[in-house]
């Protein structure tokens, strides 16, 4: 069976899955299945085979399975979003169908993706830029002591951050490429460790400082470390060198203890981290009641979960049970559904796709192509980790999205993007191969 | 490049591991604990959600059901309100609070489910409770309610056949649908079950059981009723301080002779006396289908209001065994009381709630009668009951007559208040018809201006007793 073919095939599983997703949601609400979750599953079914002739026509080579995983995510989204409100649903749709082109504009424009090389420089430029926006008064704003989103007022939110990782893994790659032969060559060993001259130290510095920038400016140590982790992430495979690895980490350590210490905002979040049963945390404005209330929430669901629909988010007569169930906390909402099992299931699904994008990074030719491809993947999986880990505690609670599930049309699009490049990569190293 | 992409990939299924890893703290192993842990107010939730059974008097009227509320929750409306607040109680499941059979029954008003059937419990997750059927009988409550007329006080009923409790008035009362409204003449104390009543010659029956199932005496024996008699050490009267000379333990119980009984319950003495009153229940709470919180133990107490431990030296036998010397009784004891006399001897355990059964009209569980304990033979019971019915044919109890229908019971009118202030607690227990009892009860009135008991009480049991037999009990 061709590549493409089989992508056609593998849509099957989201468009199934997300008719029985909303067919369960409608039972629980009404008692009734009403034909409305056919028709949600036969305009999502049709976007994605709209996607797919696209990817037919325009990349016959590339990856088969990314398109169908990214589906059967998006759709898993869709639902879990639409079990929360029906309107943010809506609109998630709406922002799908602008993925969507924004992935065929991407596609169109960058056939040739390594002329993004050229303008490496003005990709950097934006992406930190980018970053920085949420800190301008007036159109920055901040949630929960951290500042990631941007409002230009009456016209749209954003969160310029899914557009810098985007920006900033271009920038490396291409930089890396240049770099990487003179940064190994020059190293020397001193007590066993490679060491590298210490003038080719220069882009770890700046991708540390960087990182602690966004710690400072930004409040967020999830956000850093997703940024950071793929950007080390690169540097490694660009250098096949464990010391450059082990001596980032070592730093950002040091930097996370310290400014996890010293700055109030990043202090509570790790306070809240580390003790969130605290009664008075607990209590507190901005303390723990978010993360206490994602672990109730995933004891509630168990091994199996409570079924679609079954959550419980709201105090009756009250306020939010689960604060952002749609964006942060899916996850909790989606442990509370489907248990532990549907979880991993989901977790299977991210992990699957990245396992694609490191192929796809194997498979490329040229040391651009590779370094792009192992970027956009480990920044992927590692914003999953950053908010999974930050919803089931193993790090410090972070407001990211959890890619193509959680509402937010930033993250769809930006990460259609990432989609478009990948598979990009892909069809050009697979056409070769 | 391609070493460093795999171990890169090592690395992330390393942190996905982690993530695996982190859920299932939370879903399985921790779940537990995060489950109960105070802040969790998730079962709360889950609670309100709940459709709670209906609560089911025995000629069928609702005494409580689920009514849906916001957000696909429910409240509880109770339809008879006052009528049986008191033993129905009520739930605020979204404070976690309950009372009365609400709380007593709550795990069969709520489904819990036990053994295969929570396994399939999980496949709906819409939970939904069973309805508790009761003894309670609405037509008898109201003649209660009525007889009562406002004045504080209490009134049980029993079927002594089974301990079933036909009857539970204690009045003040309180609307279940609003428990926390506060007022005059409102209460959420129930008399029937938590209160510390005196209960004055009704404690006799029990004297009487004692002296004569324990073979010291029999209904014929004769013992010296003059007035006043010295018991432990102070002078006893009679009413009027009348003195009855040599009469029998029969005529004695008619004619409600203190000193006679007094006399009696020092002869048996402690031991025996205490024996017989742990039969009938005293000493413990009875193990009524109530919440034990709500129900007191009946016993005696010191002036300063200590319970005397069982048989203690320090506690005035004689006059505990006329129902003084500090004894303090709920209304649903000394329905017991009479109940165990009714029955043979045999004292059933009380008991509210019959049977529980599912939406789908399967009766999942049966509150089978148990016997709690056998207090007397059935000889020395048959020798009570005549002496019982002499009391109504002939004695202090006359005005609990029932025309053809021949009824056993015993009077008391217990003295409160400061002395010579003329305040009584009049007091009616028995049960009828004598050849084959159907109905037990007991009456009391607080604080009444001089009543009696044969005055204010046995018109009150009279009623019920005629309300429920025409019933076909």
């Amino acid at each position: 069976m061709s590549a493409r073919n089989r992508e056609l095939v593998c849509l099957i599983p989201a468009s199934l899955l997300l008719t029985a997703g909303f067919a369960g949601v409608f039972i629980q609400r009404s008692n009734v299945l009403s034909n409305v979750s056919l028709t949600y599953g036969a305009i999502f079914l049709g976007l994605c085979v709209a996607g797919h002739v696209f990817i037919r026509m325009t990349l016959p080579y590339a990856d088969p399975y990314m398109f169908p995983l990214v589906a059967l995510l998006a759709s898993f989204g869709i639902v879990m979003v639409y079990r929360i409100s029906p309107t943010l649903a809506r609109q998630q749709a709406q922002w799908f169908v602008l993925g969507l082109v924004l992935f065929g504009v991407t596609i169109v424009a960058f056939r040739d993706y390594r002329k993004l090389e050229q303008y490496r420089y003005i990709i950097v430029l934006v992406s930190l830029g980018l970053l920085i926006l949420p800190r301008l008064p007036g159109i920055g704003y901040q949630a929960n002591g951290a500042y990631l989103g941007v409002r230009i007022p009456g016209l749209f939110v954003f969160q310029p951050a899914e557009f810098a990782k985007v920006g900033l893994v271009i920038f490396l790659a291409s930089y890396l490429r240049d770099t990487r032969q003179v940064m190994v060559a020059g190293a020397r060993r001193i007590l066993g460790v490679t060491i590298p001259p210490i003038k080719y130290f220069g882009p770890v510095l700046i991708i540390w400082g960087l990182a602690m920038l966004i710690m400072l400016v930004l409040h967020d140590i999830g956000s850093s470390l997703m940024f950071y982790g793929g950007l080390l992430a690169m540097l490694y495979v660009a250098t096949s060198r464990l010391s450059f690895v082990t001596v980032g980490l070592l730093a950002f350590v040091i930097g996370a203890w310290y400014i996890g210490t010293h700055v109030p905002h990043v202090h509570d979040r790790v306070d809240a981290w580390l003790h969130p049963l605290d009664a008075q945390l607990y209590n507190k404005v901005g303390g723990s009641y978010q993360l206490a209330n994602s672990m109730f929430a995933q004891a509630a669901g168990g091994l199996f979960g409570q079924g679609f629909g079954e959550a419980a988010l709201n105090i009756p007569g009250g306020g939010p049970l689960l604060p952002a169930p749609q964006t942060d906390m899916i996850y909790a909402v989606i442990t509370d559904e489907l248990g532990l099992f549907g979880a991993c299931a989901v977790l299977l699904t991210y992990l699957l796709f990245v396992a694609r994008g490191f192929k796809t990074a194997q498979l490329s030719r040229d040391s651009f192509s590779t370094l792009l491809a192992v970027g956009l993947s480990a920044i992927f999986a590692l914003q999953v980790f950053v908010i999974v880990g930050g919803v089931t505690r193993v790090i410090p609670l972070t407001g990211v999205t959890l890619p193509f599930i959680s509402y937010g049309g930033s993250s769809i699009i930006a990460n259609f993007v990432l989609l478009a490049l990948l598979l990009l990569v892909s069809d050009r190293a697979r056409r070769e191969a | 490049m391609n070493v460093p992409i795999a171990r890169l990939f090592g690395v992330i299924v390393l942190l996905f591991a982690l993530l695996v890893v982190w859920t299932s703290r939370w879903t399985v192993f921790d779940a537990g604990a995060l489950n109960n842990d105070v802040l969790n107010r998730r079962t709360l939730i889950d609670e309100l959600k709940i459709k709670r059974g209906r609560i089911i008097a025995d000629d069928g009227t609702v005494l409580a059901r689920s009514v849906p509320a916001a957000a696909g929750t429910y409240t509880r409306f109770y339809p008879t309100s006052n009528l049986f607040a008191h033993a129905v109680g009520y739930s605020i499941a979204a404070q976690g609070r309950s009372a009365g059979l609400e709380r007593s029954r709550g795990d069969a008003l709520r489904g819990v489910q036990t053994g295969l059937s929570s396994i399939f419990g999980q496949l709906t997750p819409h939970r939904v409770g069973d309805d508790v059927y009761t003894s309670l009988d609405p037509k008898a409550q109201r003649v209660a309610l009525q007889g009562l007329a406002g004045r504080a006080g209490s009134v049980v009923a029993l079927d002594p056949r089974t301990g079933a409790v036909k009857v539970m008035v204690a009045l003040p009362d309180y609307n279940n649908n609003h428990p926390d409204a506060k007022g005059v003449g409102v209460s959420t104390f129930n008399r029937a079950t938590q209160s510390g009543y005196p209960p004055g010659s009704t404690f006799k029956v029990v004297t009487a059981t004692a002296a004569i199932d324990s073979g010291e005496y029999t209904p014929n024996s004769v013992v010296n009723g003059d007035s006043p008699k010295t018991i432990s050490g102070v002078p006893l009267s009679n009413d009027l301080n009348q003195s009855f000379g040599p009469i029998t333990l029969t005529k004695a119980l008619t004619y409600s002779v203190n000193t006679v009984w007094a006399q009696v319950a020092e002869h048996v003495g402690r031991g025996t006396m205490t024996k017989y009153m742990k039969r009938f229940g005293f000493y413990a709470k009875p193990p009524l289908d109530y919440p034990p919180e709500q129900i007191a133990e009946s016993r005696p107490y010191s002036p300063t209001g200590r319970a005397y431990p069982p048989a203690s030296p320090r506690e005035d036998i004689g006059r505990i065994g006329i129902g003084q010397g500090g004894l303090a009784v709920t209304p649903l004891q000394m329905a017991m009381v009479a109940s165990a006399v009714a029955d043979g001897g045999k004292l059933m355990t009380p008991r509210l709630a019959t049977k529980a059964v599912d939406q789908d009209g399967r009766t999942v569980q049966t509150y089978k009668p148990s016997v709690m304990s056998q207090v007397m033979s059935p000889s020395t019971a048959a020798q009570v009951t005549q002496m019982m019915k002499n009391v109504v044919e002939e004695g202090t109890g006359t005005p609990a007559q029932l025309g053809n229908i021949s009824v056993a019971g015993k009077t008391g009118t217990a003295q409160v208040g400061i002395v010579g202030s003329n305040l009584t607690q009049p007091w009616f227990i028995g049960f009828a018809p004598v050849e084959d009892p159907k109905v037990a009860v007991a009456v009391t009135v607080e604080r009444s201006q001089g009543g009696f008991g044969g005055t204010v009480a046995a018109p009150i049991a009279k009623q019920v007793i005629q309300t429920l037999l025409s019933e076909g009990q």
